[in-house]
């Protein structure tokens, strides 16, 4: 790996940043009685994209918006600029990442989505709506009324799959959002999260933005390199990263499975696992080591299967350093769609040996890799997992997810290996993600089965009367 | 705001603002959250297993409530805190930690002291008034809510803007 290409600066993007730190400084304050500072804001995002396609809409909107008279088309063009900036500012990103781990990726671009344009469309402007003054209370003029005003939109959309993205999106937000009010008396503002979370709802809320087609079948052999698990307090994610195979000989390619599901916020720890396990049996093979055969499993242009247990059959043993020091250098990565680029949806599978392990002043972890420091986000590593921060840190080659954010690459680690009485044990990170006999693991599953079991009974006498 | 670079944290995309809950059993209190200004929950009758109290004291004033869901008072709370109320603001600390407790309520103890008992006993010594139980319809349909959480399925279709969510190893 040439560690040196991730800490080199690359060019435009702190232009780049700085424009979208613009916008963001605008959304703190509100644009309901804009203060001329913010119409420099305006003015830097719409100058920003004066070459793209986008100008001539987005300069309108930094106009009327600064005028504190933005409609709604006007607030999506500014959520729209705002993400092709960090569009580009991605690609520049994977570019340099791929250069880095001496990988290729694919140019291929998936075939737009074709959503349906009536599916949910009164739900759709609720949403935007709420979104819409959100923009002109801005971050700092939330208050509880407000916030609670995307509750009923959550809840008439979490039951339908198809609105599961935008729905789990705005609860995420507007918990984070109700925890902060009211946002007058702010210490601090998460400022570019929230203008993330924002813009990236209101283009969801457009027809056919949050639709991901499957466009091909997958049939051939997955080898697991680990689970990355992404939670908020009623939602959970677990996303498989694997090297899959085909069956006809074609180039072995990095793809993702995932699965997800609502939760009640008190469902935490093993309670994520147990909720996740039931519906995709890949969570159980990884935690056993296999790999899985799948058969014509639909997968969308991005590389993500959409499991279905169906076309699953648990396979051989398939040890994960085996495959990232075997398949995964000559996996290639499939393209990432349109509206998804964006520097924190960056999550691409290394192998790293040979480094020096540091610890930080605050308690962190960093590896030394060819004399560059990068941080360990080892935070992210699941609470119900054999894998801890100390098991890092006493490792000797770690399989992770190179990401950025804040300005700078850093490592998620999925599995660690170290040396324990002279023998190399691998620790994974998803080891229990299909149950475990360890004796802390056990006790974790217990407390959580016992925590659902009130809930359930709880719903069954309360919740149907 | 708005003068000068942003710190790391404010040019986080993934920056954590809301600590996960910590586990705890859920047998005596199934629901509790510091939400509409107010520390609101459902707490289980001891005795009638169809029964739950529905509980909360305001942020500030500390004025507190307690009913039955079918909006009966409870014979407990007649001008000081029962034991609901008492079992409520436990089982909160368990679950946000004593300080972001006592920060939502407005209690003044200090970080490290801020234990249920010190708590409590930092709202009970301002002789907090009884509140009305107009809040208790709203907080129990929250609970609902909650609940009903349970009753949603799983999709394998990706969520990619759970991204902006990594789980967290730190609790509150």
């Amino acid at each position: 790996m040439r560690a040196d290409l991730l800490t080199d600066a690359v060019d435009g993007l702190d232009e780049a940043l700085a424009a979208v730190d613009g916008f963001d400084e605008v959304l703190v304050g509100g644009l309901l009685r804009p203060q001329p500072a913010q119409a420099v804001g305006l003015a830097g995002l719409a100058s920003a994209v004066a070459g793209s396609p986008l100008a001539v809409r987005v300069a309108e909107a930094a106009e009327k918006a600064a005028a504190g008279a933005a409609g709604e088309e006007h607030f999506v063009a500014l959520a729209a600029a705002r993400t092709a900036l960090l569009g580009s500012v991605h690609d520049a990103l994977v570019v340099r990442a791929e250069e880095a781990v001496g990988r290729s990726g694919e140019a291929e671009q998936g075939a737009a989505a074709a959503g349906d344009p009536e599916h949910a469309a009164n739900l759709h402007a609720a949403a935007r709506n709420w979104l819409c003054d959100l923009a002109r209370a801005g971050w700092q003029g939330i208050d509880h009324e407000l916030v609670a005003g995307s509750a009923s939109v959550v809840s008439a959309m979490l039951p339908d799959p198809a609105l599961r993205r935008l729905a789990t999106l705005l609860d995420g937000f507007a918990a984070e959002l109700a925890a902060s009010c009211p946002g007058a008396t702010l210490e601090r503002v998460p400022v570019r999260r929230w203008a993330d979370l924002w813009s990236r709802a209101v283009l969801l809320t457009l027809p056919g933005a949050a639709s991901a087609p499957a466009v091909t079948e997958a049939t051939g052999r997955l080898l697991p390199l680990g689970i990355d698990v992404q939670e908020h307090a009623t939602a959970v994610q677990a996303q498989v990263h694997a090297v899959f195979e085909p069956a006809d000989g074609e180039g072995a390619r990095l793809v993702r499975a995932s699965v997800s599901a609502p939760k009640p916020d008190t469902v935490v720890g093993a309670g994520l696992w147990q909720l996740l396990r039931p519906h995709m049996s890949l969570l159980a093979a990884v935690g056993e080591g296999r790999a899985v055969e799948i058969d014509a499993m639909p997968m969308t242009a991005e590389g993500d299967l959409l499991w279905d247990d169906a076309r699953a059959r648990t396979g051989e043993p398939a040890e994960v350093f085996a495959t990232a020091r075997v398949a995964l250098p000559t996996a290639s990565a499939y393209a990432v769609a349109p509206l998804d680029r964006h520097p924190a949806r960056i999550a691409v599978p290394v192998l790293l040996e040979g480094y020096a392990v540091e610890e930080e002043e605050e308690g962190g972890t960093a590896f030394r890799i060819a004399g560059q420091r990068f941080t360990v986000d080892a935070d992210r590593i699941p609470a119900a997992s054999p894998l801890t921060p100390e098991v890092v840190a006493s490792s000797g080659a770690c399989v992770a997810l190179l990401r950025w954010d804040a300005g700078e690459f850093l490592f998620q680690p999925l599995a660690v290996e170290r040396t324990v009485r002279k023998k190399s044990v691998a620790v994974h990170a998803g080891a229990w993600a299909g149950g475990t006999t360890d004796k802390a693991g056990v006790r974790a599953e217990k407390a959580a089965t016992d925590a659902v079991k009130v809930l359930r009974e709880r719903a069954g006498r309360l919740l149907r009367k | 705001m708005g003068d000068g670079a942003l710190s790391v944290w404010e040019r986080s995309s993934t920056a954590r603002v809301v600590p996960s809950a910590r586990p705890r059993k859920l047998a005596k209190v199934p629901f509790v959250e510091l939400a509409d200004g107010r520390l609101q929950g459902v707490v289980s009758s001891g005795s009638d297993i169809g029964r739950v109290y529905v509980s909360s004291i305001e942020a500030g004033t500390y004025a507190f409530a307690c009913s039955t869901n079918n909006n009966r008072p409870c014979g407990g709370a007649n001008g000081w805190f029962c034991n609901h109320i008492g079992a409520l603001i436990g089982e909160a600390v368990l679950q946000y930690g004593g300080e972001r407790v006592a920060r939502y309520l407005k209690v003044e103890v200090s970080g490290d002291e801020a234990d249920a008992g010190a708590v409590t006993h930092a709202m009970t010594s301002t002789r907090p008034a009884q509140g009305d139980r107009s809040a208790a319809a709203q907080v129990f349909s929250r609970f609902l809510r909650h609940l009903a959480y349970l009753e949603l399925g799983p999709t394998t279709a990706p969520l990619p803007e759970m991204q902006w969510f990594p789980t967290t190893r730190a609790v509150a």
